[in-house]
């Protein structure tokens, strides 16, 4: 009788846990969506597509879905003001720097925007962001 | 039976399919019809056309052979081009025909070419160097280009940035003072089209303070120089406290002057508020919305709704088209980005009419419907407009030619009594 109280209990747990868990990451999407809207959308629409020759899209783009988180970061932080290809082509616009956004903040809006449209990126956490930044930062005091 | 039923459902699907390609999809003052010159051709910015009818359409990146000046003749005679060529290996956007002198701009650059009396080019791998060494910092970087009638060549130098701060593009950030960009960009310059391999030293800057002009002609009656600026994006985002979104959508207005040499239009320093009919300062130097710039900056010959990009200008001179059409300005609009998040608007051609050399103020939309959209829906995002249009030619029957730069269509728009 006991073990089946504490095997449901534990189950209860595991339940709640998961239930939490799923709802942060909602919560975190949405506050990822909130900063997009303010910070990202006009630039580059509400769909991710960006505007053709000016500036770049993030739905689809292969360096946004890609594996380079503290690239992703370094851009969102500092802006970006360089004549790169992106998926073979060019974008002339230079983007705003946001060094006020947070390393939480930037970790919601890089997992909002790895997730949607027709992104099915991998979503990236606060610690993965903080782990950019200190990279960064050693880079480019080198 | 049902033969006769197969028949009746392929009548109806012919009938549909023909009344979608009416016009090219466009939509059109009565009278007028449209059809696809060409599709596909990559991204098409300026197009020019010989006396013969061949359009030569400047693409700003290569296609998959490799080119960058496409020719496309149209040898039937069926309105629709048959016989398409191409040579080049740099992007850019302006294209003008002269005599038998075709000229064709980099983002650096200018170069010429010589037709013979087919409209074939002379010399497609050595073409001479007009002009160079023209600053070509991303933003803003095609150089258009149009003639006087004396064989004087106007370039734009598009500014490198937004509004001239002090860091490009940033929430409330300062103008500099002077603004540094001015001496070799946000303007004019005029070149003698007769020399070669010119830069700055060699040319004088006719005219200052345009951000971004990608539409310009030499307006034959007034004989002078008219052109169309991209006003300055992002009031809203960087200084939200003066500007709400709905009001970023409506400002500043996109502008069309009509060019003396030695004018100014105020930018970076003011911009042109189509409410208050001002030119008002700008909040990057301490404007709040409100404040008047200086009394000695040019006013718009005609000013449109913000953010739609101007792209083409075309003085008609034509005897096809009614005689109200008859030496105004047609002008493509892109369509916008910097709306959102209200929807986008633009994708169509407009028509200004003059009188006498000078524009009346008025302007009305003459050919819409390039985005594609069904039941006239609005664009939210710029990249799924299905057409943009850029450049803007007249053809020696007096139709009309409009390119688009996203998969590179041209309309060809006539008109029928």
């Amino acid at each position: 009788m006991g073990y089946s109280k504490i095997r449901c209990f534990l189950f209860g747990a595991i339940i709640i846990m998961l239930f939490v868990s799923i709802k942060t990451q909602a919560q975190n999407l949405e506050n990822g969506k909130k900063i997009y809207q303010t910070k990202c959308l006009v630039c580059h629409q509400s769909d991710g597509g960006g505007v053709p020759n000016m500036n770049a899209p993030l739905d689809g783009a292969s360096n946004v879905i890609g594996n380079d988180i503290a690239r992703l970061v370094k851009i969102i932080k500092n802006g970006f003001n360089e004549r790169v290809e992106l998926d073979g082509l060019y974008y002339s616009n230079s983007m705003t720097a946001n060094p006020d956004l947070t390393p939480a903040q930037i970790s919601d809006v890089l997992s909002y925007i790895r997730t949607s449209w027709s992104n099915k990126a991998t979503k990236v956490t606060t610690v993965q962001v903080q782990q950019a930044i200190k990279g960064n930062q050693k880079t480019s005091a080198k | 039976m049902k033969k006769g039923i197969y028949l009746l459902l392929l009548s109806i699907s012919i009938h549909f399919l023909a009344k979608a390609q009416d016009n090219a999809g466009l939509t059109l003052p009565t009278g007028f019809k449209a059809n696809l010159f060409a599709e596909n051709i990559g991204s098409a910015r300026h197009i020019a056309i010989s006396k013969n009818g061949v359009v030569f359409a400047k693409l700003n990146r290569a296609d998959k052979q490799g080119r960058t000046i496409i020719r496309l003749a149209d040898e039937n005679k069926d309105g629709v081009s048959d016989n398409i060529t191409g040579w080049a290996n740099y992007g850019g956007t302006g294209i003008y025909l002269t005599g038998n002198a075709l000229y064709a701009s980099s983002n650096e650059a200018v170069f010429k070419y010589e037709l013979d009396s087919k409209d074939e080019v002379v010399n497609p791998l050595s073409p001479i160097t007009v002009v160079s060494g023209l600053i070509s910092r991303r933003q803003h970087e095609s150089k258009s280009i149009t003639f006087d009638k004396t064989n004087n060549i106007y370039v734009n130098i598009g500014a490198y940035s937004n509004a001239c701060q002090e860091k490009d593009r940033t929430p409330g950030g300062k103008g500099m003072m002077p603004c540094p960009i001015l001496d070799s960009a946000g303007g004019i310059w005029k070149f003698d089209a007769s020399k070669e391999n010119q830069t700055y030293g060699d040319g004088k800057r006719y005219a200052t303070g345009l951000r971004n002009v990608i539409g310009l002609d030499w307006n034959p009656q007034a004989n002078k120089l008219y052109v169309a600026q991209h006003g300055r994006d992002q009031l809203n985002t960087f200084f939200p406290s003066l500007y709400t979104d709905a009001q970023n959508a409506e400002l500043p207005a996109e502008t069309f002057y009509e060019i003396n040499e030695g004018d100014n239009a105020g930018w970076p320093y003011v911009y042109y508020d189509n409410f208050q009919h001002k030119k008002i300062v700008s909040p990057e130097y301490g404007g709040d919305g409100k404040k008047e710039g200086a009394s000695d900056i040019k006013n718009p010959a005609v000013a449109f709704p913000a953010h739609m990009a101007p792209m083409g200008v075309l003085f008609y001179t034509g005897n096809q088209f009614p005689a109200k059409y008859k030496n105004g300005a047609f002008i493509t609009f892109h369509g916008s980005w910097n709306r959102a998040p209200l929807p986008q608007e633009g994708f169509f051609v407009a028509f200004v009419p003059f009188k006498n050399g000078k524009a009346t103020g008025e302007w009305e939309i003459f050919a819409n419907g390039f985005a594609g959209t069904v039941d006239g829906a609005k664009i939210t995002s710029t990249r799924n407009a299905k057409a943009r249009p850029c450049g803007l030619a007249q053809g020696p029957d007096g139709s009309i030619y409009v390119s688009d730069d996203t998969k590179g269509s041209i309309f060809k728009i006539s008109y029928q009594k």
